[in-house]
């Protein structure tokens, strides 16, 4: 499952402007915000959303968070993929064009 | 204070999450359902502006994440764009709760200068008349060109409508005005009844069959718009037989402060008649959440009496709104009489019965419902290793 139907993986995203992404201290973890609610982000989830700033394709973040979790390029991939999948349909991202 | 699509699962991990500022009473509307309390004229000594910058410093300092602006009608107070200026630069997410009423293009451009996020505009209805009764003046002109000032600024948009009897049969003009301005988020709340909304009760509420009619229309536009807007329609507790959630439970995530410093667990917390809130002109704001009986008394569940105590559901809706059960049962303590098990509940049944033998017609009549936020987790599947 290398393409989705949204992206492939030389698709680059940023954070829809609606939402403010960035890390909170005193949740220990990366916060998704928009009006008047909160998303806490767990490791990976936050780790993905951090890297997609315009520049990144999907296929850098797939590779860097491989480095970061010591994982098979093959484990990652489908699971990249599918979060980033998952964000889209929620508006969280949007692709660069 | 209760909304749909709520996903309570994020906390504060003790600490509060979302501040909302009243910053003045002070309204240019008549709204006679608004939530404020009934006797405002007894709050006149109101926070100045390095008070409530040392409030937004300390609630920061304990986590808190979003911060709300609202009132009354928080565009009256002078230095608004100093304080959301204050509050963007210590990282919250900034949001104004406003009527629109003194907006004008200038301050917009000064709000979004100073990194306000995101306007919740309060609305009645598509049609002038109708939200000229609601609103208690003549705002509609006004609202529809803020709103669509606000858009052309590129701020995201709630437009938040109380739904009552009085414009439930609007919603499908409601919903097709609120598509055509651009909003991304509706909120179609039928009208929870404290303070001014319970004074009117027989007049504002609906017919099981005009909500019933109301959701239909709700279901069949979000099929037609998609992802264009977001939707939320939240019918009343009285016809439900389960209350709303009261947020992540009293004195978990929410910190309301008053126009004179009062710190509130919720905004309608001061219709609790016998807790002594406290100020934060007198005590620092750690020691006002985490220590006054008035932030404990209903924390957690050991206050809970039968049927709560003993309910699975506890942890869904914490027993329901301290405040209804107050103000219906005359015990804080009591379940929510909204809940079917609860033994009050034929208030709630009688309450009904009664609005609707009431010959309504257009009162005075505006909510504000502010002050919620929702909370989620986000767990990926990469994180079970
Ligand atoms: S006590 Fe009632 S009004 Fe207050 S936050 Fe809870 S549900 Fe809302
Ligand atoms: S009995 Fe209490 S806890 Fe159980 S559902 Fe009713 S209000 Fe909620």
């Amino acid at each position: 499952m290398t393409d989705s139907k949204n992206h492939n993986s030389l698709s680059r995203f940023h954070i829809a402007p609606v939402f403010m992404f960035r890390w909170e201290e005193s949740q220990q973890s990366y916060v998704l915000m928009y009006p008047e609610g909160i998303v806490k982000l767990n490791q990976t989830a936050g780790e993905i959303l951090n890297r997609c700033d315009g520049t990144n394709t999907v296929d850098d973040i797939i590779l860097q968070l491989s480095e970061l979790f010591s994982e098979q390029s093959e484990f990652i991939e489908p699971r990249v993929h599918q979060f980033l999948e998952v964000c889209h349909d929620k508006g969280w991202i949007q692709p660069q064009s | 204070m209760t909304k749909a699509g709520s996903n309570l699962s994020l906390d504060g991990q003790g600490n509060p999450v979302w501040l909302l500022l009243e910053l003045t009473y002070k309204c240019p509307l008549k709204c006679a359902f608004c939530s404020n309390p009934t006797d405002l004229d007894a709050y006149g000594n109101e926070l100045n502006t390095a008070e409530w910058k040392k409030v937004i410093h300390e609630a920061r300092s304990m986590g808190a994440m979003q911060i709300g602006f609202s009132g009354g009608e928080p565009t009256l107070h002078k230095d608004l764009e100093e304080l959301v200026a204050e509050a963007n630069d210590l990282g919250y997410y900034t949001n104004l709760i406003t009527s629109g009423i003194g907006l004008t293009r200038k301050r917009l451009e000064n709000l979004k200068a100073a990194g306000l996020r995101h306007i919740q505009l309060g609305f009645q209805s598509d049609h002038r008349e109708t939200a000229h009764w609601l609103a208690g003046v003549d705002c509609y002109d006004k609202k529809i060109s803020i709103a669509r000032e606000i858009k052309s600024l590129g701020f995201p948009m709630v437009l938040n409508v109380p739904i009552s009897s009085i414009n439930i049969h609007q919603v499908p003009g409601i919903i097709e005005l609120a598509t055509e301005i651009g909003v991304e988020y509706l909120e179609l709340a039928n009208v929870q009844y404290y303070n001014w909304a319970l004074v009117n009760r027989n007049q504002l509420m609906p017919t099981r069959e005009a909500l019933e009619k109301a959701e239909l229309q709700v279901a069949e536009a979000r099929a037609r718009l998609g992802d264009r807007i977001t939707i939320f329609f939240v019918i009343p507790d009285y016809y439900e037989d389960r209350p709303k959630a009261c947020m992540n439970g009293w004195g978990s995530i929410h910190l309301t402060i008053a126009p004179d410093g009062v710190a509130l667990p919720c905004s309608q917390a001061r219709a609790i008649p016998g807790l002594d809130f406290p100020s934060v002109r007198d005590h620092d704001l750690r020691w006002i959440w985490h220590e006054s009986d008035s932030f404990n008394i209903y924390r957690g569940d050991s206050w809970m009496k039968e049927p709560c105590r003993s309910c699975s559901e506890k942890e869904i809706d914490f027993g329901g709104c301290r405040c209804q059960a107050m103000l219906l049962t005359g015990d804080a303590a009591n379940a929510d009489p909204a809940c079917s098990k609860s033994p009050h509940h034929h208030i709630i049944q009688q309450a009904v019965a009664k609005a609707l033998q009431t010959e309504q017609d257009h009162k005075h009549l505006i909510a504000r419902d502010v002050g919620w936020v929702s909370t989620e987790v986000w767990h990926n599947d990469l994180d079970t290793n």
